[in-house]
């Protein structure tokens, strides 16, 4: 869950940006220019950890020695527990597959699920949150007691219910996961965006605009385009890192993704405890660390983005100053005046 | 006081309102549960009887389950067993889910409490630290550590704590061996009634590791929050008019500061307790921490409808009310909430 | 003629930002007597609030501050406050040095009663005074102010804007400050409650002989409350002299044209000044009212004009009076200097479109 401080109101759009499409884009762009010291640094070493993470994942097949489901190679078995050495970097598991092919492929698992949920709950919480913000009533009431209910929910029994469900229909592939994970996540966005549209409803330009005669939908959207873009970043990112870590914690319970089906780093920690235990230390660390740097790329960047972005965390910049020296100005006596009759005004 | 009875008076009349708003919340709930565990394919028996039984022997068990009655009919039978505190019998074990859990909430509602502790000592000193020298070395260190510990999931974790402070949780749970009289079903509680102090210590000691490990879920979180809250409390106009009367910066920055940072905690205090009863699943299955979750995890393998849906219920009361409770103590600190 | 309670000489203070320096207040210098009430007017973002709370140390970390503040009430011993160790100068604030802020709604912790605010204060400065003594000071400074004792363990919420505005004077009142800062007290006030506090302010010096400094720019209260007024413009005290004479005989132009804008039953068309006070990273050349001046020269352009004091004790910084002074100083302006600038003109248009 994105628990940063995130503006909760709608922010107001400048008026530089009121009616260009990318104003929000823009303004974002020069906010991360302008970044300096510790939020700086988290944007740049997230992204930087992001990026690798996204590049692992997208050529995983060219990284990766073997596939993440292969125990046997130029004949022979794979050793079984093998510990780390030329031909397995990272070691073999008990089930003789190659550690570091499947912490490999594990990024490649995980970016898949990331993004799936990402995309579902943006359609989703955007379209539900326009719905209701724009239209309001009795449907807007019924959602947003329904998004409450599902805020409040614990977010992973959430997951883990939705994966109970979606499983027995659908299996368990990365698309059930990606749904498990798409649930917890509409309600971040409804939020914001039923916020916004609220407010674009009562906004006074939006009024003269269809005073104009602009349709609702082009209302809307360059409004949301302005508004919403700014808090969007911020959510997606930190559901990113979220994602890695609840599809990990469904593998760990054994709900997430079936181990036929792909190679999953909640899945191999579980099945490297005892390994764990018995002193075994490779099966648990690579899988444990690959997804703890894949999880911190994601939320530094989300919060460098965060404090970047959000208005109330924004310092000014101070710069001392130093005062020249000071020099006073001139005092002129004017003469008394020679007497003034009674009556008659200073001059 | 004069005005003592008009202020308990608005207390009570904002309990009310606040349980009467919280009723149609609970109802969503429900409705959502049960509508999550129908929107499966088949039904409950089905799912997990179809291929033990035969088709008959199916029917009848479907029909003496309630199963094939119409849907408004099985769900008024679910607000019924609810309202009634009874959701049922499991079907794997028959075991009743009421006593699933009174037996096994109590050592869930124990690690839950144990990481909040932990959070609260380790966060809010830490977030006021941070806050207070903001961009200064401390406050670095406090970021980095707070995201590092929101990064990192409990089952990194928990290994982690387990090779670093030895194995005295290990993975056979000696805490169910201990032998004291059941009165609260609460271990350490029973423990301490029946006078058995050696027991009590080896309870918190067996406690530290799972609660260290749950705690660190949101302990980023309450840094991250107290240190914003404080940042900008600092820049209150109370706070420069208490500057303005000569109030020492040691008074104004931890009666007017961190006393108005801590109060907004307490409304996020229901989304972290709901965060660690999600996060306990995971830490109670790793540490064999006899509590529901590991409970519900076991039952969903099975597929057993009665008890994942009796306890996918239990934890969506146990969020409302606690979100209830925290509500109250705000408005008890919060003298604003009240109006 | 008594001592000056409190001698401002000199005084700058300057913020630091991304564009520059901002100087907000730039060499100022001014007197106040005991039982005095200065009056500080001008328009908004011309530096009044900067200087109130320059003269009691609360200018942000980032600000650089020089000149003198001496302040010789018994506990100031005239000392100069500026550059003053911090502890030194908290404990001064209270007991010596009070403020009156502009917007009462946000002054008070929301989380403290009215008597936890009392006691802190006294606290703060009486160590060990018995908890009878302190209700019962601060009882009394509340009554002065018409707040019921009834309300003493209230919240600041169950107040209103008016009645929170009191307590906060009470706050200040009940720690005897001899000196007194009131920066906009009625701004955030209606009408009624503003002739309320505006009343109480000025009974002030009638029963403590308190001197205070009150930020306004409502021309109307100044008339009222004040004894003497200075003008503020662009960081600089422009006019400043006894009230009557200044209302009767404005020298400065800014002077004139502010009173000019003021809307009394007289007045027949509004009338404002064009233009906006300037931007004080980068402050005209000269006269820095010279770009809205009516009566501008060329040589306002280029040459800052000296501060002229006139047999009437009126202190105005403007060429017009300093060459009525002393015709020779126009040399100064340059050949052509005394002819009229016309950019006035242009402005206004321009201001317009």
């Amino acid at each position: 869950m994105a628990t940063t401080t995130l503006p909760t109101g709608p922010i107001e759009p400048d008026a530089s940006a009121k009616g260009t499409r990318f104003g929000g884009l823009r303004r974002i762009t020069a906010a991360i220019r302008e970044a300096r010291g510790v939020p700086r640094f988290m944007l740049w070493a997230g992204a930087v950890i992001s990026a690798l993470f996204v590049i692992t994942a997208v050529f995983a097949p060219l990284i990766a020695p073997y596939s993440f489901d292969t125990y046997r190679s130029g004949g022979h078995n794979f050793p079984k527990q093998g510990s780390p050495d030329g031909d397995h970097w990272f070691g073999t598991t008990v089930q003789s597959l190659d550690v570091l092919s499947r912490t490999v492929y594990g990024a490649r698992t995980a970016l898949e699920v990331m993004l799936l949920a990402v995309v579902f709950s943006l359609i989703l919480g955007v379209l539900l949150g326009l719905v209701a913000g724009y239209f309001g009533g009795w449907l807007d009431r019924i959602l947003v007691l329904v998004m409450d209910a599902l805020f409040a929910f614990p977010y992973l029994l959430l997951a883990i219910v939705a994966g109970f469900v979606f499983s027995g229909i659908a299996g368990g592939g990365v698309v059930t996961a990606a749904l498990s994970i798409t649930v917890v996540y509409i309600p971040q966005y409804f939020r914001v965006v039923r916020a916004s549209a609220l407010s674009a409803r009562e906004a006074t330009f939006v009024e003269a605009a269809r005073a104009m005669g602009a349709k609702p939908s082009v209302v809307i959207r360059k409004y949301l385009f302005g508004n919403v873009i700014q808090s969007v970043p911020v959510i997606t990112t930190m559901n990113a890192a979220d994602g890695i870590g609840t599809l990990a914690g469904l593998g760990f319970l054994g709900l997430g993704i079936q181990p036929t089906q792909a190679a999953e780093w909640g899945y191999d920690l579980d099945r490297a405890i005892d390994d764990a235990n018995a002193g075994m230390w490779w099966t648990s660390l690579y899988p444990g660390l690959a997804m703890v740097i894949a999880i911190l790329g994601f939320t530094l960047l989300g919060e460098g983005l965060n404090d970047v972005l959000n208005p109330t965390m924004r310092r000014r910049r101070i710069s001392k100053v130093l005062l020249p020296a000071h020099t006073r100005r001139r005092t002129v006596t004017a003469p008394a005046l020679p007497d003034v009759p009674e009556g008659e005004a200073v001059k | 006081m004069s005005n003592t009875s008009k202020q308990s008076g608005s207390l009570r009349r904002y309990v009310l309102t606040r349980i009467a708003l919280a009723v149609p919340m609970v109802l969503i709930l429900l409705i959502l549960v049960f509508v999550m565990m129908r929107v499966a394919p088949g039904d409950p028996i089905s799912a997990s009887q179809g291929g033990k039984l035969n088709a008959t022997e199916l029917a009848a068990r479907r029909h003496a389950a309630g199963f094939d009655a119409p849907l408004y009919q099985q769900f008024w039978d679910y607000l019924k067993s609810v309202v009634t505190l009874n959701f049922g019998t499991t079907f794997s074990d028959r075991r009743s889910v009421r006593d699933i859990i009174i037996e096994n909430g109590g050592a869930t509602l124990t690690l839950t409490a144990g990481a909040l502790v932990f959070a609260t000592v380790i966060g809010i000193p830490v977030g006021l630290l941070a806050g207070r020298y903001r961009d200064r070395p401390v406050d670095v260190i406090a970021r980095l550590a707070s995201t590092i510990s929101y990064a990192a999931p409990v089952f990194v974790t928990a290994p982690l704590l387990t090779l670093a402070f030895g194995s005295t949780s290990g993975q056979a749970s000696p805490l169910t061996q201990l032998n004291v009289p059941t009165q609260t079903h609460i271990l350490i509680l029973d423990a301490a009634l029946d006078g058995d102090w050696g027991a009590v210590n080896d309870i918190l000691q067996h406690l530290l590791l799972p609660s260290i490990a749950l705690g660190l879920l949101i302990v980023g979180v309450f840094i991250r929050m107290i240190r914003i809250n404080l940042i900008q409390s600092l820049q209150g106009d109370y706070i420069e008019a208490a500057r303005a009367r000569g109030v020492k910066e040691r008074h104004v920055v931890a009666r007017h500061g961190f006393r108005n940072a801590l109060v907004p905690v307490i409304t996020v205090l229901g989304l972290q307790v709901a965060m660690l009863l999600g996060g306990a699943v995971l830490t109670e299955k790793y540490f064999n921490w006899p509590g529901i979750g590991r409970q519900l995890i076991d039952y969903i393998n099975q597929r057993d409808y009665v008890a994942v849906q009796g306890i996918v219920t239990v934890f969506a009361l146990v969020v409302v009310v606690i979100s209830l409770l925290i509500d109250f103590v705000n408005a008890l600190i919060d003298p604003r909430v009240r109006y | 003629m008594t001592e000056p309670v409190l001698s401002v000489r000199d005084l700058r203070v300057w913020y630091g930002t991304d564009r520059g320096p901002v100087r907000a207040v730039d060499g100022v210098t001014f007197d106040v007597r005991p039982g005095e009430t200065l009056g500080l007017v001008g328009e908004s973002g011309c530096g009044k609030s900067t200087l109130g709370r320059g003269v009691l140390g609360l200018t942000p970390p980032a600000a650089a501050v020089d000149g003198e503040v001496v302040l010789r009430s018994p506990g100031g011993a005239g000392r100069n406050l500026v550059g003053l160790p911090a502890k030194e100068i908290q404990r001064l604030r209270g007991p010596e040095l009070g403020l009156i802020f502009q917007e009462p709604m946000t002054r008070l912790n929301p989380l403290m009663r009215i008597s936890q605010h009392f006691e802190e204060a006294l606290r703060a400065h009486h160590k060990g005074l018995p908890k009878q003594e302190i209700k019962a000071r601060a009882l009394a400074a509340l009554r002065g102010m018409g707040i019921p004792e009834s309300r003493y363990g209230s919240y600041p919420h169950e107040f209103s804007g008016g009645m929170r505005q009191r307590i906060m004077i009470a706050l200040a009142l009940v720690l005897r400050p001899a000196f007194i800062v009131a920066d906009e007290p009625t701004t955030a006030l209606d009408v009624l409650v503003e002739a309320q506090i505006i009343k109480i302010l000025a009974d002030l010096r009638k029963n403590f002989d308190t001197s205070l400094v009150l930020i306004t720019h409502n021309l109307g209260i100044v008339a009222e409350a004040c004894d003497r007024v200075a003008v503020m413009y662009a960081g600089h005290i422009v006019e400043q002299g006894d009230a009557r004479e200044v209302f009767a005989n404005p020298q400065h132009p800014y002077t004139r044209e502010l009173l000019r804008s003021t809307i009394s039953l007289s007045t027949t068309g509004l009338h404002f000044i064009p233009g906006s006070p300037p931007d004080l990273v980068e402050p005209p050349q000269g006269c820095r009212f010279h770009p809205r001046c009516p009566v501008a020269m060329r040589g306002c352009a280029t040459v800052e004009p000296p501060e002229v004091v006139l047999p009437t004790g009126v202190v105005s910084a403007c060429w017009q009076q300093a060459i009525e002074a002393d015709p020779a100083l126009a040399d100064e302006l340059g050949p052509g200097g005394r002819e009229p600038l016309a950019a006035v003109k242009e402005i206004s248009v321009a201001d317009e479109a």
